[in-house]
């Protein structure tokens, strides 16, 4: 490799295009991960002891180890199920099942803001469980929600950070790649921050303005 | 066929992981003093408008809470040395966990500063408590009081974050995971064994927290 010489607007480029996969991540991440949340969710708030301890065991697991050991486990715990795990898909999985954990978390507060008396008011009305759900709780819960969850966001994009200790070549990644190959750690990593503060920033500060909007209407 | 799971070759190794515990909970015990400091400074310098701390602080916070810890750390650990720095790995771990912490408990322990009655300060001056006293009686304990569980779970977050440290080589438990299963090829069963580990010292870490919480700060308080 000698001979190889980075240019600054290499290492933009190649950051660029790392960049792009931790979009890619966290969106996939944020989407399932809150899709499957939905379902923890329900879990979480039903009637079922069963559904119930399923769930809050599942969340406490999540939210009590680290996310690393988290990818650690799904990245070997697949290939032993037999599965041909690519980094990016031990990655998805990992981030979505970390996702999915504090996103019910979360929600399962906003479901439990809605009144008591709402749910009282709606049963006199003779909805069933599910009308109820559907028309007059999570309706209201989805507003409050709203904030939190952008907020989170932003972890799920940091998060994503860590799948380059599995191999997969995110931002992070890509920085450590080119900080080994160019010697200029100070500048490769002050660039890979500042991706990461132009792809968190934003969110940040929707969400403040978001609660602050709620704070307001209410 | 069916893989086999054997965990004797990681409890053979039962050492190693309980020393890298030992030392993930020491560098908690350092970075969350130093954090909870750096924070209960910048909770000040915010909520007094301190200038020229409070922008400073206000910049602080931003940029940390909206940068991933990991690069936090290789930020500190390969691009300081660039700049003449010399740095070990664990100074390094304990230098990101302690500015990684502190962002965070800035912004917690300002929210429970400013959620101080007007009332009970007046009160204070009322009967002629000095600025200190205030400060100290009024103002400061009983906002770490209040947001003492939120302080505890970030500590929490930041002990299962610093499993990253193994990245720049801080031999904590997540190293000690990585060595053990780099010589008995049991990847699955060591991390199995490693999560585990890290389950449990969030469970404890919690109880001691609330604990010296109620020991030392909610019991002055109170009075």
């Amino acid at each position: 490799m000698i001979g190889l010489q980075f240019t600054f607007w290499d290492i933009l480029r190649n950051l660029l295009s790392g960049a792009e996969w931790t979009i890619g991540l966290s969106l996939t991440a944020f989407l399932l991960g809150g899709s499957s949340g939905l379902l923890i969710l329900f879990a979480r708030i039903s009637k079922n002891r069963l559904l119930q301890g399923f769930s809050r065991g599942y969340i406490e697991i999540f939210q009590g180890t680290p996310l690393l050991m988290q990818l650690f486990i799904v990245f070997f715990g697949l290939s032993l199920a037999g599965i041909d795990v690519s980094p990016w898909f031990a990655a998805a999985i990992g981030l979505t099942l970390f996702t999915s954990a504090y996103l019910a978390e979360i929600w399962r507060g906003c479901v439990e803001s809605v009144p008591k008396g709402q749910w009282e008011a709606s049963a006199s009305l003779a909805l069933n469980y599910f009308e109820q759900m559907r028309h007059v709780i999570l309706p209201q819960a989805f507003r409050v929600a709203i904030p939190p969850t952008v907020g989170f966001s932003v972890q799920v994009v940091k998060g994503t950070s860590v799948a380059s200790i599995i191999g997969f070549a995110e931002l992070t990644k890509t920085g450590s790649m080119l900080a080994n190959a160019t010697f200029q750690p100070f500048m490769v990593f002050g660039l890979v921050a500042l991706g990461y503060f132009l792809l968190c920033y934003p969110l940040s500060l929707y969400a403040k303005s978001l609660e602050r909007k709620f704070h307001v209407t209410r | 066929m069916a893989y086999q799971f054997a965990f004797a070759p990681v409890f053979d190794n039962a050492d190693l992981l309980l020393k890298g515990a030992g030392f993930t909970l020491g560098l908690t015990a350092i970075g969350a003093t130093l954090g909870i400091g750096l924070g209960i400074l910048g909770a000040i310098s915010r909520a007094w408008k301190i200038a020229p701390f409070d922008r400073l602080f206000a910049v602080y916070v931003e940029l940390i809470r909206n940068t991933p810890f990991l690069v936090q750390l290789f930020f500190i650990f390969f691009g300081l040395p660039s700049l003449g720095v010399q740095i070990t790995e664990w100074s390094a771990a304990i230098l990101a966990m302690v500015i990684n912490l502190g962002a965070y408990s800035t912004e917690i322990i300002r929210a429970g500063i400013q959620a101080t009655p007007r009332g009970q300060i007046e009160a204070a001056e009322s009967l002629a408590f000095s600025r200190r006293q205030i400060f100290r009686h009024v103002v400061l304990v009983p906002a770490l009081q209040r947001v003492w569980p939120a302080l505890a779970s970030q500590v929490i977050i930041v002990m299962l974050g610093s499993a990253v440290c193994s990245q720049i080589a801080t031999e904590e438990l997540t190293f000690a995971a990585n060595f053990i299963q780099s010589r008995n090829f049991r990847a699955f069963e060591t991390y199995f064994v490693t999560t585990g580990m890290y389950f449990l010292m969030a469970l404890m870490l919690r109880q001691l927290l609330m604990w010296l919480g109620r020991r030392f700060i909610f019991r002055r308080a109170a009075r």
